[in-house]
C-alpha cells in the first residue's frame, strides 16, 4: 500500500538518510527509530506529502503520491510535533473544526462523544490554553477516533501522555490495524502493538 | 540516472564552461564600451535644443533598457527553475538581479542628473522615472526575500514566486502609473516628444546597449559561478577543486 | 468547508477583539496625524484627504498581515490546513475573506467619519468609502501572498512591507484618483471600473499563488 523507494533527505548542507526503502502493507504498523536530528520528523512530513524527498519517491497504492495530491490527503491523518489546536478556541470547538478542515463533518454530540472516550469530557468547553500539554495532546488524538483515513502518520503521539492515555491509544491502534488501517509512528516510548506484525525502521 | 545528472553534475560542467565564456564577454564589454563612449561623447553632434548635457542618455538608456529586460529574464530563470525543479536556472534569476538592480539605480541616477539642466530639478513625478523607482523596489523585495531564506530551495522557490507576481504586476504598475502621470502633469516638460535622434547618436546608442549586455553576461557568469561554489561546497567536485587550489 | 474556515476565523478574531481595535486605531492615528504635520489649513486637506485616507488603509492593512498565517503556522494548524483534501487555494481564499472582513470592513466604516475630519463633501464621503469597499479586498488578497512567502522568517515583518507595498500601488492610485476627480466634477466610474477588475484578478490569482507560497514556506 505505502512504499518509499530510494529516500533522501537534505537539510541545508547536510545530507539526513539517502537509499531509504520499505513496503507497508495494510494492516501493518512501521515504527521510525533514530537519535535526535537523525531525520525521522523530516521523514514522517515527507510521507505525508508536506515536503518533497530530495531524491527517490513515495507510492500509495502502487501511484506517486505527487500525482495524487489531494486524493492521497484524504486517505492520511497527521498528527505532528504541534497539536494543531487553537488555543483560544473551546475543546469542542477545535475538535469539530479540526476534523471539518479535514474534510469530516461531524456534530456536537459525535464530538463529545470521541472527547469522553479521551477523558476530556468535563473539559468540553474550556479553551485549550487552560489545559496541561497531555490533555492538548488528547484534544489533538481526539481526531484519530473521527478521521476514518486508512494511512495514519503519529509524530510521537505518547510524548506527554499518562499510563492511562497510552493504554488507550495502544487500544486505538490495535483497534485500526485490525481494521487493516497502516500506520507510521516515531515514539521514544516502548508501545506493546499485539495483534499486528511491527516493523522497524532505524535512521542512522 | 537522468534526473541525478541534472541536480548534481549539471552545476559542475556549467562551473567549467562558464569560466571559459566569461574572458570573452569582459573583451567585448570592454571593447564595445570604449566604443560607444567614443561615439557618443565625441562623433555624434551636439543637440541643437539640449546642448552637451543630452549626452547622458548614452549611459542612462541602455540602463533603463537593461533595467527592465533583466527583471524579466530573472523573472523567466525563477519560473523555470520553479516549474521543473532546475537548480541552475534558480541560482541564475539570484544571480541576475543585484545587476538588475544596479542598472536601474544607474537609470535613476544619470535621470536626476538629466533633469537638472533640462527641467531645474533633480527629481520630476515623470511616468517612466517614478515606473522606474518602483522597478528598484521589486528589485530589493527579491533580494530581501532570498537573503531572509537560509535553505536555499526554499529561497530559489519563494524568490520565483515574487518575481512572478512581479511580472504579472509591471504592466498594470506601469499603467496606472502613466495614467496618474497623465493626470496630475500639468504644462512641465515630457520626454517623450524626444526629437527625432540623428544616426550617430542612435549609433552610439546601440553600442552602449550591446556593451551593457556583453557586461551584464560577464558579471551574472561570474555570479552564478560564485553561487554554484557556495552551494555545491559539500560535493566531490568542489572538494577536488579546493585541493588544487591549495597545491599551486 | 470555505464556510468553515471563515466561521473559525471569525471566531478566533471576537476571542481576540484587541488585535482587530488596534488596526483600526492606528488607522485613525495615522489618518489624525497628517494636519498636526501639514496644518490645518481646510482647502489643503481636502485635497490631500483622499491620498492620505488611501494610505493610512494600505499601511493599517498590511500592518495585519502578519497575523493571517503566522499563529496558524506556530501551532501546527496551518500544516492541517496543507493536509486537508480540499483546494488549499480555497482555503486560502476563505482566509482572505476572514482577513478582510475583520480589517478591511472596519477600515470601509471609518473611512467617511474621517473624511468629515478633513471636510470633504458628501459625494466625496461616498466615493471614498465605496473605492474602499472594492479596493480593501485587493489589499488582503495581494497580501496574503506576501504573509505567505514571509512565514516564519526573521524580520518577517518589514520584509512583507517590502514585498507588498508596490504591488498595491495601482490600487492606490485608482482609489485616491476617484475621489479626486469626483471633488474636481470629474466622472469616476471608470476608476471603480478598473478597481473592480483588479478585484476579478486577484480573486482568480492570488489564492493560487498564495498556495503555492504556503507549500514552499512549510516544506
Amino acid at each position: 500500500m505505502l512504499q518509499g523507494i530510494n529516500l533522501a533527505c537534505i537539510r541545508g548542507d547536510r545530507e539526513l538518510f539517502k537509499n531509504i526503502n520499505f513496503s507497508l502493507e495494510a494492516g501493518g504498523l512501521m515504527q521510525v527509530h533514530g537519535p535526535n536530528g537523525s531525520g525521522k520528523t523530516s521523514l514522517l512530513r515527507m510521507l505525508c506529502g508536506l515536503s518533497n524527498p530530495a531524491a527517490g519517491e513515495i507510492h500509495w497504492c502502487g501511484t506517486a503520491i505527487r500525482s495524487l495530491d489531494g486524493d492521497y490527503f484524504a486517505a492520511v491523518t497527521y498528527i505532528g510535533h504541534l497539536s494543531g489546536t487553537k488555543d483560544d478556541l473551546t475543546v469542542i470547538e477545535n475538535l469539530c473544526i479540526s476534523s471539518a478542515l479535514a474534510g469530516f463533518e461531524i456534530s456536537v454530540d459525535q464530538a463529545s462523544e470521541a472527547l469522553k472516550y479521551m477523558g476530556l469530557s468535563e473539559r468540553e468547553s474550556l479553551p485549550v490554553k487552560v489545559l496541561s500539554q497531555g490533555q492538548r495532546r488528547r484534544v489533538a488524538l481526539a481526531r484519530l477516533l473521527i478521521c476514518k483515513t486508512p494511512l495514519w502518520i503519529l509524530d510521537e503521539p505518547l510524548v506527554a501522555l499518562d499510563v492511562m492515555a497510552v493504554k488507550l491509544i495502544q487500544g486505538l491502534l490495535e483497534q485500526h490495524l485490525q481494521q487493516g488501517g497502516l500506520v507510521v509512528m516515531t515514539t521514544h516510548q516502548e508501545i506493546e502493538i499485539t495483534t499486528a506484525p511491527v516493523m522497524q525502521l532505524q535512521l542512522a | 540516472m537522468a534526473i541525478n545528472w541534472f541536480k548534481y553534475s549539471s552545476p559542475a560542467s556549467f562551473y567549467f564552461l562558464a569560466g571559459k565564456m566569461i574572458p570573452i564577454f569582459v573583451f567585448a564589454a570592454v571593447i564595445l564600451l570604449i566604443a560607444g563612449l567614443y561615439v557618443g561623447f565625441f562623433v555624434a553632434p551636439t543637440d541643437f535644443q539640449q546642448g552637451e548635457a543630452y549626452r547622458i542618455i548614452f549611459i542612462h538608456v541602455p540602463a533603463a533598457w537593461m533595467s527592465m529586460f533583466l527583471y524579466v529574464v530573472m523573472a523567466f530563470w525563477a519560473g523555470i527553475g520553479l516549474a521543473f525543479n532546475t537548480r541552475l536556472s534558480s541560482m541564475f534569476a539570484t544571480a541576475i538581479a543585484p545587476t538588475g538592480a544596479m542598472f536601474t539605480f544607474i537609470a535613476l541616477w544619470t535621470g536626476a542628473l538629466w533633469g537638472k539642466p533640462m527641467w531645474g530639478t533633480w527629481w520630476v513625478w515623470d511616468a517612466r522615472l517614478t515606473s522606474e523607482l518602483i522597478l528598484l523596489f521589486l528589485y530589493i523585495g527579491f533580494m530581501s526575500l532570498q537573503a531572509a531564506i537560509d535553505d536555499p530551495r526554499r529561497a530559489d522557490k519563494a524568490g520565483a514566486i515574487i518575481a512572478l507576481v512581479g511580472v504579472v504586476n509591471i504592466p498594470i504598475i506601469y499603467f496606472s502609473v502613466q495614467w496618474w502621470n497623465t493626470l496630475h502633469q500639468g504644462a512641465s516638460v515630457s520626454i517623450n516628444q524626444a526629437p527625432s535622434m540623428a544616426t550617430t547618436m542612435l549609433m552610439g546608442m546601440l553600442i552602449m546597449v550591446l556593451a551593457s549586455w556583453m557586461y551584464s553576461i560577464a558579471v551574472i557568469l561570474k555570479r552564478a559561478r560564485v553561487i554554484i561554489l557556495e552551494r555545491e561546497s559539500h560535493t566531490a567536485w568542489v572538494a577536488e577543486l579546493r585541493k588544487k587550489g591549495a597545491e599551486q | 468547508m470555505f464556510g468553515w474556515i471563515i466561521k473559525r476565523d471569525l471566531l478566533l478574531a471576537m476571542r481576540r477583539q484587541s488585535d482587530v481595535l488596534t488596526t483600526l486605531f492606528f488607522f485613525i492615528i495615522v489618518v489624525s496625524l497628517f494636519p498636526l504635520s501639514v496644518g490645518p489649513e481646510m482647502n489643503m486637506l481636502r485635497t490631500m484627504a483622499p491620498g492620505v485616507v488611501w494610505v493610512a488603509a494600505l499601511l493599517a492593512s498590511m500592518l495585519s498581515l502578519g497575523r493571517m498565517f503566522s499563529n496558524d503556522y506556530l501551532d501546527g494548524t496551518l500544516e492541517q490546513m496543507l493536509l486537508s483534501p480540499q483546494s488549499l487555494s480555497l482555503l486560502v481564499l476563505g482566509k482572505a475573506l476572514a482577513h478582510w472582513l475583520v480589517t478591511g470592513v472596519p477600515l470601509v466604516l471609518m473611512a467617511p467619519i474621517l473624511g468629515i475630519q478633513y471636510d470633504l463633501p458628501a459625494e466625496a464621503l461616498y466615493v471614498l468609502t465605496t473605492t474602499l469597499l472594492l479596493g480593501t479586498p485587493v489589499l488582503s488578497l495581494i497580501g496574503s501572498i506576501g504573509a505567505a512567502l514571509t512565514l516564519g522568517l526573521r524580520g518577517g515583518g518589514v520584509l512583507v512591507s517590502l514585498l507588498v507595498l508596490p504591488l498595491y500601488i495601482p490600487v492606490l492610485i485608482f482609489g485616491a484618483g476617484a475621489v479626486e476627480a469626483n471633488m474636481a466634477g470629474v466622472g469616476f466610474n471608470a476608476h471603480l471600473s478598473l478597481i473592480g477588475a483588479f478585484l476579478l484578478v486577484s480573486l482568480v490569482f492570488a489564492p493560487w499563488a498564495t498556495a503555492s507560497s504556503l507549500r514552499v514556506s512549510l516544506e
